[in-house]
């Protein structure tokens, strides 16, 4: 299948998902809607760790981190100056918060560049030395971000956390945010620039032996990966309309990445299928874990099951299909259509997939 | 001041990991054009020469010209990119790779489009991509390796391997191009194969060639000059009849082989 006619069953793809997402926004109630958009959001954060963990080949823990200052970020701005005085009542808050106030498109994207700020001083200094050293650093990163945030209540009101966020955040939003990220993170991929962070995963001694300058690209790929984490950051305190430090606890990045590897390091179909499992079956076990009867049998009480059940999930992937759900398969219209083909009309695929 | 035409040119270097001298006061010039051979016996320190020469270490002692210019410790993607390529004696290919972008990704070191053409795939950037895939299925051809160009890296056999490493050096542009035992687990039908490619790029592109190589029909067969090393030390220079009428060296090779028999 040529390249137009690929982009062609996009778009009309995109146009069907618009369609969608406008039924689901005005139908569906605020519960289903919020794990829409949990999911939706889940999708950009997975699809930007993808990208520094599954096709660079660093491991990064510091998710949390960068979607922290992205939160406060947003918050900070979109909030209405006399709403921010009101609620600073540890310590007032101090300029230039006090004055500023943006629209969430652009607090969005200053979330971003503060979040991809961050990277660039852990990543310039750690991606510099051989070995893995990011996953620590990045780790150390994420509980400082956490620790400073409750110890400066005049920005960040501390440990009471910031109440009364606007609920910007929709599906056009949340989806919108996740179709763009994924748009930028194929481009880099299928790029010579993405062969080279790829040529990096698999092997660093090689890449630089080839001209590949291996700082750059890994701080670029961070540095990116950062920007959509502080942007989801920022989408997801509007959804939520409250944060504080606690929300962005280890637990966060421990969960962004279980949906990396369930769905495949390396493929972001992968990632953008287990962010919807992820959080649809978390919601399941919610109910599960709440206890329930069926007839005369009554189940009790289980807390903790969630957690429970995502780390045996992920233990048997490791030890059973380390390459996760898709490993590095991506979906292209030519590769559904071969197999439909083969499913339905048992005919042998003839093109190969090389979109 | 006397004129510089050398290519290559190692000042005495040497090579120290802790009390160990892996490579002692090594004295090389390559002219342009030359097919020089580098023997010894295992752990003489053939490959720790090529591991400065590419700047994964630095000499201990004394420095590296390249082109007249001082290129000691210079960082290893810097060495590419001012034209010395090399294969590894442990093939590092990227496996889980197809075999052309494993060719494709030696073009990236002399890309022109920035980073935002390359994600919005701009006009400029496409054409650039598309030089890149053309040139990269050529160089497949060379070494018949076209039609398996969406395979993975790793699923070639072995001597294949060999011919896609060598083929993706070639792919950054080299004028130098270092060869660690590229004939290493070949069947002798593929070894004759691989003389004559060796041959055949050398003058399709122009290129100055240094080969580390155990296998003495390969080096004698090719290559004009040989320096033998043992010891980190340089025991003897000469045509292919000069090193094999050379007592030093066939006490060096004895010396192992008896270690071995
Ligand atoms: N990074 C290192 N640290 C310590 N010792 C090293 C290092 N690299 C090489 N050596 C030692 O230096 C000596 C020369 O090694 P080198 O790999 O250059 O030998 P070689 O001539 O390529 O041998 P072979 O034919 O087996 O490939 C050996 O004794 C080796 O153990
Ligand atoms: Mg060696």
């Amino acid at each position: 299948m040529g390249k137009k006619k690929e982009a062609r069953y996009t778009i009309l793809a995109l146009i069907a998902l618009a369609i969608l997402v406008y039924f689901a926004q005005n139908n569906l109630d605020d519960y289903k809607l919020r794990i829409l958009n949990i999911s939706a959001i889940y999708v950009t954060l997975g699809v930007s760790l993808n990208l520094i963990f599954g096709f660079t080949g660093q491991f990064s823990l510091g998710h949390a981190g960068f979607m922290a200052i992205g939160a406060y970020v947003t918050t900070l701005l979109v909030l209405p100056p006399w709403y921010k005085e009101m609620i600073f009542i540890i310590k007032p808050l101090i300029w230039p918060f006090t004055i500023i106030q943006a629209p969430f498109l652009i607090a969005l994207i200053i979330s971003g560049i503060f979040a991809a700020g961050a990277a660039l001083l852990i990543g310039l200094p750690v991606l510099r030395l051989k070995g893995d050293y990011l996953g620590i650093a990045t780790l150390g990163f994420a509980e400082i971000i956490r620790i400073i945030a409750n110890n400066i209540p005049q920005v960040t009101n501390g440990a009471l956390g910031i109440k009364g966020i606007p609920e910007f955040t929709n599906l056009y939003w949340s989806v919108g945010v996740a179709i763009f990220t994924i748009y930028i993170v194929r481009g880099l991929i299928s790029s010579s620039y993405g062969r080279a962070l790829m040529a990096i995963r698999e092997n660093e001694i090689a890449a630089e032996a080839i001209g590949v300058n291996l700082t750059y690209h890994k701080v670029m790929s961070f540095t990116l990966s950062a920007f959509f984490a502080g942007v989801a950051g920022g989408l997801f305190a509007c959804l939520i309309s409250t944060i504080d430090p606690k929300a962005f606890m280890f637990t966060m990045s421990y969960n962004i990445l279980l949906v990396v590897v369930l769905g495949g390091m390396g493929s972001i179909t992968g990632t953008v299928l287990a962010a919807f499992f992820y959080n649809f079956f978390l919601e399941y076990l919610r109910s599960v874990e709440a206890g329930f009867s069926i007839g005369p049998l009554t189940i009790p009480e289980i807390p903790g099951l969630r957690m429970v059940t995502f780390s045996i999930l992920l233990l048997l992937v490791i030890i059973f299909r380390q390459q996760g759900l898709l490993g590095g398969w991506e979906f292209s219209w030519s590769r559904l259509i071969n197999i439909i083909k083969k499913i339905f009309f048992h005919q042998r695929a003839t093109e190969g997939g090389n979109g | 001041m006397e004129e510089k035409k050398e290519l290559l040119f190692l000042d005495h270097i040497t090579m120290k990991f802790g009390g160990l001298v892996a490579v002692n006061n090594f004295y090389l010039k390559l002219l342009p054009g030359e097919l020089v051979g580098l023997i010894g016996p295992n752990g003489a320190g053939k490959t720790t020469v090529f591991n400065m020469i590419t700047g994964i270490y630095t000499p201990t002692l004394n420095r590296i010209y390249f082109q007249g210019k001082d290129i000691t410790g210079l960082r290893p993607d810097l060495i590419a990119k001012i034209g010395i390529a090399r294969t590894f004696q442990n093939i590092r290919l990227m496996v889980n790779l197809s075999v052309l972008d494993n060719v494709m990704i030696g073009f990236h070191l002399h890309l022109q489009s920035n980073l935002t053409s390359a994600i919005f795939k701009l006009p400029g950037y496409m054409q650039e991509e598309k030089n890149i895939y053309h040139k990269s299925l050529e160089l497949l051809k060379q070494v018949e390796l076209e039609e398996f160009k969406m395979e993975k890296a790793g699923s070639l056999p072995y001597g294949q391997q060999r011919k896609l490493e060598i083929v993706r050096a070639l792919a950054t542009q080299p004028k130098l191009l270092l060869l660690d035992e590229p004939a290493a687990g070949m069947n002798p039908q593929e070894t004759k194969e691989l003389m004559d490619f060796i041959l055949k790029i050398q003058k399709d592109f122009d290129l100055t060639i240094l080969l580390i190589e155990h296998d003495m029909k390969v080096v004698m067969g090719i290559c004009r000059r040989i320096i033998v090393m043992d010891y980190g030390i340089t025991i003897a220079e000469g045509n292919p009849a000069e090193i094999q009428r050379n007592p030093e060296v066939i006490k060096a090779y004895l010396g192992v082989e008896a270690n071995y028999a």
